[in-house]
């Protein structure tokens, strides 16, 4: 079966979610009219990143009956898509969040469970971090939603690997640095290479998209990607500016690549799980040794 | 000197490029301007600076100004006029010697140090008119040496809307300026703050451009203690008079603390970009 991914990699207007919510509704035409089927947009792709005093009044719920979310979710009847926000629980924490909507339903939404707070980054000042790693179905099959710095980390794709998800769907805001004689940034180099290895070790589709634009000195590089489950890019947007990616790929790759490379059959997920238990029943080091 | 720590300064000057003309694209289209205004020394940091802007900006909406003092060396003027031609900058020249000599008549012992901050802050003012007469947002011209040095006046040179060349050690401004066609005679000369005759930066501050930048990249970029610089094999002295420098400067590099007194405090606890909302 095919599938028609779109990465829109676009600019958004700090902290004026009005102006980023007509972007999103006319990259979803422009997608729906060149024949994607699922369309991801960046982390906090309705805010902007760099929010700070912003958070607050930039929060909202992904319900019906919310301002922003009611034309996105009209407009999921046409594709499936994952948008980055702000959310507002109901006791008023806020969270970094990505939901994936369809025909018009929130059929997940991910808190960002890890929130860079060294060096540039500042998240755990002003968000609440979120508790939980899933996989859900879709009608393209099972899925899983991370954002940025989640997938920094290797135990996030792990977890949605075993918790069923075969399209690992990765959103970033992520500001380019590392500069040297590469023709690619550090960053941009390492968020790559970890995409490759995900897909190739969970033997799944990797999707990213990240965003561009500056906000004050930062800049956002683009680079969207496509990773197959062979590890082999099967598509990539440009650097550095705005572009609605198109890629389609062929979800019958993870039956062919699974039939030569049994990696989640022999995975040894009971094993994984006693010696967790084992490392972790030491209270006192919560990172095992 | 050991040579086992030599870092590479050396930066995709292509990548380089794309991001800084962007950058300064952004940042002044998003505030509602179109154009740049760009103090031209005749300095090899001026010249990239005006060469970035007009990439980004389009020759047309960059305008040049030249503000020499009496005592400004001639290269100077001949070198500026260089880069505006070459770039096909809008440009004009504004003498400071009349605006700032009857200040230095009016304090006759004043020393050289006095005299050059006044002349940078004199061309601040002359620049931020022009921001106002041209409509056009004043580009810095600061790189990360001397910024982390604090080779630079207070609300003089410093000034400025935003800066494109302050994260280029001025190893990698040479490196990008040579790439973008910066006249040979700029990028060789001595490097100079052309404040008083003979002033050279690196007599002034004693070692050379290419040295402390391997210092202050191995210091800053890559977080060596001042120990491990000196087992580096870079001299004692030399460290420690870099490490004060750079620790003894931060006061022009961050803005003037507010006392607090209130639960939300300008610069502590109410934080926003200034692309807030843009």
């Amino acid at each position: 079966m095919k599938l028609s991914i779109a990465l829109a990699q676009i600019n958004t207007v700090l902290g004026n979610v009005q102006r980023n919510l007509e972007k999103h509704i006319a990259t979803i035409h422009q997608a729906q009219a060149s024949g994607a089927e699922l369309l991801i947009f960046p982390e906090l792709s309705l805010t902007g990143y760099v929010l700070q005093d912003l958070v607050p009044t930039v929060a909202c719920r992904p319900h019906p009956d919310d301002p922003v979310f009611r034309p996105l979710l009209q407009a999921s009847h046409k594709l499936d898509m994952v948008v980055g926000f702000v959310e507002e629980d109901s006791r008023n924490r806020f969270y970094i969040s990505s939901a994936y909507l369809s025909r018009g339903e929130v059929l997940h939404v991910h808190h960002k469970v890890y929130l860079p707070t060294y060096g540039l980054f500042d998240e755990s000042r002003f968000f609440a971090w979120g508790d939980a790693v899933e996989a859900f179905d879709t009608r393209f099959g099972r899925a899983g939603m991370l954002i940025c710095e989640d997938f920094w980390h290797a135990s996030p794709p792990y977890l949605l690997w075993l918790d069923g998800a075969d399209l690992l769907l990765f959103s970033s805001a992520s500001p380019g640095r590392g500069l040297n004689t590469s023709p690619m940034l550090e960053s941009a180099r390492w968020v790559n290479h970890i995409l490759r290895a995900y897909a190739s070790l969970y033997t799944s589709f990797v999707v990213h998209t990240n965003r561009v634009g500056y906000e004050d000195g930062l800049h956002f590089w683009g680079g969207s990607a496509v990773f197959d489950p062979n590890g082999e890019l099967a598509g990539q947007g440009p650097f550095h500016e705005e572009a609605l990616t198109q890629v389609e790929i062929d979800l019958n790759q993870l039956h062919r690549t699974r039939a030569r490379l049994p990696l989640l059959r022999d995975e040894r997920t009971a094993l994984v799980q006693r010696e967790m238990n084992r490392i972790l029943s030491n209270q006192s080091r919560n990172t095992g040794r | 000197m050991n040579t086992l720590t030599r870092p590479d300064l050396a930066i995709n000057v292509d990548l380089a490029r794309k991001i800084l003309t962007g950058f300064i694209r952004s940042e002044i289209t998003r505030t509602g301007f179109s154009r740049a205004v760009i103090g031209l020394s005749g300095g090899i940091d001026s010249a990239l600076s005006c060469f970035l802007a007009a990439e980004a900006m389009g020759p047309e909406n960059v305008l040049a100004v030249r503000m020499p003092y009496r005592t400004s060396s001639s290269d100077s003027l001949e070198d500026a006029q260089k880069v505006i031609e070459i770039t096909g900058v809008q440009s004009l020249t504004v003498p400071i010697t009349p605006m700032v000599d009857p200040l230095f008549e009016q304090f006759p012992d004043m020393d050289n140090m006095r005299k050059g901050n006044i002349m940078a802050r004199m061309r601040m003012i002359v620049l931020y008119d022009q921001s106002s007469a041209f409509n056009g947002l004043v580009v810095g011209t600061g790189n990360k040496t001397e910024i982390l040095l604090g080779y630079t006046t207070l609300f003089g040179d410093s000034a400025n809307a935003l800066n494109p060349i302050g994260d280029l050690y001025k190893t990698q401004v040479r490196q990008l300026s040579r790439a973008m066609g910066v006249p040979d005679s700029i990028i060789n000369k001595a490097p100079s703050a052309d404040l008083w005759s003979g002033q050279t930066d690196e007599g002034e501050l004693g070692f050379t451009y290419a040295e402390v930048d391997q210092l202050l990249y191995l210091l800053i970029d890559e977080r060596y203690t001042p120990q491990e610089c000196i087992e580096a094999g870079f001299a004692e002295p030399f460290v420690r008079t870099v490490v004060e420098r750079v620790r003894r400067n931060h006061f022009k590099r961050i803005l003037p603390p507010i006392a607090k007194l209130s639960n939300r405090t300008i610069g502590y606890d109410f934080l926003y970009l200034r692309d807030w909302g843009t």
